[in-house]
């Protein structure tokens, strides 16, 4: 049993990077750029719903609708002042730019709220699921996680595949000139993909502290770096390839914590997502572009 | 009035400058040819009517409308569609989900089925093909995916870029048969040409491009007998 519970805890947790490696990839796909302060965002994220349950004592699901409200607007504007005058210019200045957002996010959540730990009450009230006479326990959260992570990777692949924003959004990441060519608003629909990623990581902000409730200014950080290799490794720019790569990576993580070592688990992810480059470049589903250059 | 007229145009790429002040006028219902060498800047101009580079100077009139400092994804709502040089389909999508993007600006969702019927009856093979993905179609095939997915915006002036660039004989000589039944049909067009023989000989009027400059216009029949032009555009 012991196996099938690390299995399950591993599967939650991936769950998690799956859903913050989604904003990753979508923002990649479509404004070519790796947003390296998209784990902040979650960290953010997570600091609104302590201050609006812990401390404000409003119910969980309201806090969870501040959040996300929060991170969208929080993600529209990071895009607008930092990243949007900078379009047309080296990728290098904007990676650069991104990772300055990512330090002041940090520092600015330091200087609200200090560096100590601040303890995240979780929002899932669902008892736990006793299986096997009790042997196995599936947590409130795990459910959760997992469901969550289904939930939004269908709900996301029907939107870019039947919606007409979402059609827009699969000519821009192809083609941005051309896009236009066709009357689509391409800052319009940069600014919704990272409306869209950001949401997603105020959502997986909650799952995350609900599971590992230390909430510091560096929650996001750790996490944001693995979804990001995560999305790597399912192939950048593919949403259900997000949804697999976090899902593989955090089975993998725990399975290594557990029979392996906990101090090694990190180095074996990354050594894994190594090999798998070294096989498929383009990542598990990534398809095989040429960049123009 | 004419439904396109530029009007001093200067185009810059960062210090050099590409196009130096040239002055055009397409009127409704003409089919117009832009010819010139490599170079000489037609692409340029037709990316900077429709707002893919921004003009430095000069204006660009559409319906009397200035246009010049309009985002590129409003000029197309206003009637205007551009296919571009080199086709750019959007590879990764069916040839289906490529048409119905070409009529993304419009709001009349009802008459976009009959525009497809238009477009699957002017080519055929577009029709057999509207499941496949645009990138496993042929070079010829995904010139006419292109020039579909313009018509699917109902423009009333079309700009096309090279239509026949890279495409084997057979296939040139339908798309320029495609781009008479399409003015035909009461599309003004706008085209862009190397191929100056075949461009004249479906235009109304021509300008011949030199290195930024408009260094000869006038009917398009009277350029085809110009002992300049056959010279230097038609290898005679």
């Amino acid at each position: 049993m012991g196996f099938l519970s690390y299995l399950i805890s591993g599967i939650s947790l991936g769950s998690v990077y799956a859903i913050i490696a989604l904003g990753y990839t979508m923002v990649y796909g479509i404004a070519k750029m790796l947003n390296f302060a998209h784990g902040d965002v979650i960290m953010i994220g997570s600091y609104v719903v302590f201050c609006a349950v812990s401390v404000m004592g409003m119910p969980p699901g309201i806090g969870i609708l501040i959040a996300v409200v929060v991170c969208t607007v929080l993600g529209v504007v990071i895009e607008r002042i930092a990243y949007k005058p900078l379009r047309g210019t080296s990728p290098l200045a904007v990676l650069i730019t991104a990772i300055g957002v990512s330090y002041f996010l940090q520092n600015a959540a330091l200087l609200i709220f200090g560096a100590g730990a601040k303890s995240f009450t979780s929002v899932v009230n669902i008892p736990a699921l006793k299986l096997a006479g009790g042997a196995l326990s599936i947590s409130g959260e795990t459910m959760v996680t997992i469901g969550a992570c289904i939930v939004i990777v269908i709900a996301l692949s029907c939107f870019v595949k039947f919606t007409k924003s979402g059609r827009a959004m699969l000519a821009v990441s192809e083609d941005r000139q051309a896009a236009q060519l066709m009357g689509i608003n391409v800052n319009g629909t940069i600014a919704l993909t990272f409306a869209i990623g950001s949401a997603l990581a105020a959502i997986a902000g909650v799952l995350l502290c609900s599971a590992y409730p230390n909430l510091t200014p560096y929650t996001g950080s750790m996490p944001g770096i693995k979804a990001f290799t995560a999305a790597v490794f399912g192939g950048i720019g593919s949403i259900p390839g997000a949804m697999i790569g976090g899902i593989l990576l955090g089975v993998i993580e725990n399975l290594s914590k557990a029979y392996i070592s906990t101090q090694l688990s990190d180095a074996i992810v990354f050594a894994v997502l190594i090999v798998v480059l070294l096989v498929k470049p383009t990542g598990i589903l990534g398809k095989k572009v040429s960049e123009k250059v | 009035m004419a439904m396109l007229e530029v009007k001093d145009l200067e185009v810059y790429y960062g210090m050099i400058q590409a196009i130096k002040g040239i002055s055009f006028t397409v009127n409704e219902g003409e089919v117009i040819a832009l010819i010139g060498a490599n170079g000489a800047g037609k692409t340029t101009i037709l990316q900077t009517i429709t707002g893919m580079i921004p003009a430095k100077r000069g204006t660009i009139l559409f319906d009397g409308v200035d246009i010049t400092k309009v985002p590129g994804h409003k000029i197309v709502p206003m009637g205007m569609a551009h296919v571009p040089e080199g086709r750019r389909v959007f590879s990764q999508l069916s040839v289906l989900d490529n048409l119905r993007l070409g009529a993304y600006s419009r709001k009349d969702k009802n008459e976009i089925e009959e525009t497809l019927e238009m477009v699957y009856h002017r080519f055929p093979r577009l029709k057999e093909r509207r499941k496949q993905i645009a990138g496993t179609l042929s070079g010829g095939e995904q010139q006419m995916l292109a020039m579909g997915r313009a018509l699917m915006s109902k423009p009333r002036i079309i700009l096309m870029d090279e239509p026949s660039m890279g495409l084997s004989p057979i296939f040139v000589s339908e798309i320029f048969d495609i781009v008479r039944e399409i003015s035909e049909s009461g599309t003004t067009v706008l085209l862009v040409e190397q191929n100056a023989k075949k461009a004249l000989a479906i235009a109304d009027r021509a300008y011949v491009l030199e290195t930024g400059n408009i260094v000869l216009e006038g009917e398009a029949d009277v350029l085809l007998n110009d002992e300049s032009v056959k010279k230097a555009y038609l290898g005679e």
